[in-house]
């Protein structure tokens, strides 16, 4: 009865090849280093009309004109070709077969950065051994498994100038609204011209430590103009943008109202101790592409 | 908005003139160097070895571009964050080297630093690295090779667009166009 139950199971299991995923998470890094979203640039483009300073819409100028030469000429957008970071929502009925699924994205990562001509920019240690892995491999893989039968792949190229510049607080219950507010602007005030605005937003606030980085970074997934369902954080978003764009910064931190062409931000339910929140940086090259097999 | 058209090496008059916000079209030779080129420089300096680049004018350009497409002079080549040469910097400054061109803030000490040696801070605008390449229409390799994309190159280059961010009396551009915007 049991194993009949087993064979049964395994049967409504859809195989997928360890090779479709190499290939997928190739195709999709070489795309997301090369060719910006076209929510990217219509952003770009909407607010360099609204720009006042000269020398901000020169900037908008050279990286509107870099994006088309990037994507034209099939070349990386920006030298700092990031680390792969993949998100991976993993259908419960999916059997990956001929592989190890971690293996196959990794090969995925080595073959973009070597057949794409990108930049190999990981080290195999923090502190004892910065030598170059040369093949810019591993990826940071984040799977959650989901219904369904599907294999959902999000990658992102994610450059460190604006990793950098990240932070996370933890802040206590009495801070609220007012306290993730000012800590946003204090984090991407601090950052300046460093993190190459101008820059997405990413807000993660709730869960705990590692849950507000983590859903920080999704944040900075989301396409440009998509808000978060809750009205509550959508207001937010709408909030944050205006007032970050207050700062001055401007593109390349050079003066301007152009600070950021979004702020997304994610929550999650959290401690009654806690306020966790996350911002991660991202420049203005926000590469990221989507795949399914 | 005027672009000033300049020579490189740069010469100490021409950088006295030039002036924090000004931009600025670049042509001639630039050095290229980050991270770990700037770590071997200083402790050559510290052991009191001669530099394997003479730096007298020169201009460093912090840059680790992606490798070049086949019948292409260079990949991807767009400034990274200059404050990370922070510590090596003045030590360079005080042997003739005459600017550097990043991208983000600089510490107090290469303020000084550029004062006292007359150099100057330009940035390249961060993320624009293919449209930066087309500026640069030869490069050799100098030293360090086993650095990979980190080795110090030797680029040549024609209109390279810049923007002078520090000048040689430490005025900020950053400081001066942001506090311009500001609203809140």
């Amino acid at each position: 009865m049991l194993r009949d139950k087993i064979i049964k199971g395994v049967a409504a299991l859809r195989q997928i090849n360890a090779e479709d995923v190499t290939r997928k998470v190739k195709q999709l890094l070489i795309k997301a280093n090369c060719e910006i979203g076209e929510d990217v640039l219509k952003a770009l483009n909407d607010f360099k009309a609204k720009e006042p300073s000269d020398t901000g819409v020169n900037v908008l100028d050279q990286i509107i004109e870099n994006n088309i030469i990037a994507k034209q000429e099939q070349v990386a957008i920006c030298q700092d070709t990031g680390m792969a970071v993949v998100f991976v929502e993993f259908g419960q009925e999916v059997h990956i077969i001929n592989g190890s699924f971690e293996d196959a994205v990794n090969e995925g990562v080595r073959q973009a950065y070597i057949d794409g001509y990108l930049r190999k920019s990981v080290v195999k240690d923090p502190i004892f051994d910065r030598s170059n892995t040369k093949d810019n491999t591993p990826a940071v893989i984040h799977t959650r498994i989901v219904e369904g039968d599907k294999l959902k792949i999000s990658v992102t190229a994610k450059g460190f100038g604006s990793e950098n510049m990240s932070s996370v607080k933890l802040f206590a219950p009495a801070a609220g609204l007012e306290g993730a507010k000012k800590y946003v602007l204090d984090v991407v005030s601090n950052a300046g011209p460093n993190s190459c605005p101008p820059m997405v937003v990413g807000v993660g606030i709730g869960g705990t430590f590692e849950t507000a980085c983590l859903i920080a970074k999704k944040a900075l997934l989301r396409k440009i103009g998509e808000h978060n369902p809750d009205p509550n954080y959508a207001r937010l978003e709408e909030e944050l943008l205006n007032e970050v764009n207050k700062l001055g910064i401007g593109p390349a931190g050079l003066g301007g109202r152009t600070t950021a062409l979004a702020v997304n931000v994610e929550f999650y339910p959290t401690h009654i101790a806690s306020m966790p929140v996350a911002v991660n940086l991202c420049c203005h090259a926000a590469r990221h592409a989507e795949g399914e097999l | 908005m005027a672009n000033i058209k300049i020579q490189l090496p740069l010469d100490e008059k021409t950088a006295v003139s030039l002036k924090a916000g000004d931009t600025v079209l670049m042509s001639g030779i630039i050095y290229t160097g980050r991270d770990a080129a700037h770590k071997r420089l200083y402790e050559c300096i510290q052991k009191g070895e001669t530099l394997p680049v003479d730096l007298k004018d020169q201009l460093i350009y912090y840059v680790g571009p992606t490798p070049a497409k086949p019948g292409y002079a260079v990949g991807s080549a767009g400034p990274t964050s200059s404050y990370r040469m922070d510590p090596y910097t003045p030590a360079l400054l005080d042997l003739g080297m005459r600017g550097m061109i990043g991208k983000g803030k600089r510490g107090s000490e290469v303020i000084e630093a550029m004062k006292r040696n007359k150099a100057v801070y330009f940035a390249a605008v961060g993320g624009v690295a293919a449209l930066i390449s087309k500026s640069i229409k030869k490069c050799e390799m100098v030293c360090y090779e086993d650095l990979g994309p980190e080795a110090i190159q030797r680029y040549y280059v024609e209109d390279f667009p810049a923007v002078v961010v520090i000048d040689t009396q430490g005025n900020n551009a950053y400081e001066i166009e942001t506090a311009k915007y500001r609203e809140i």
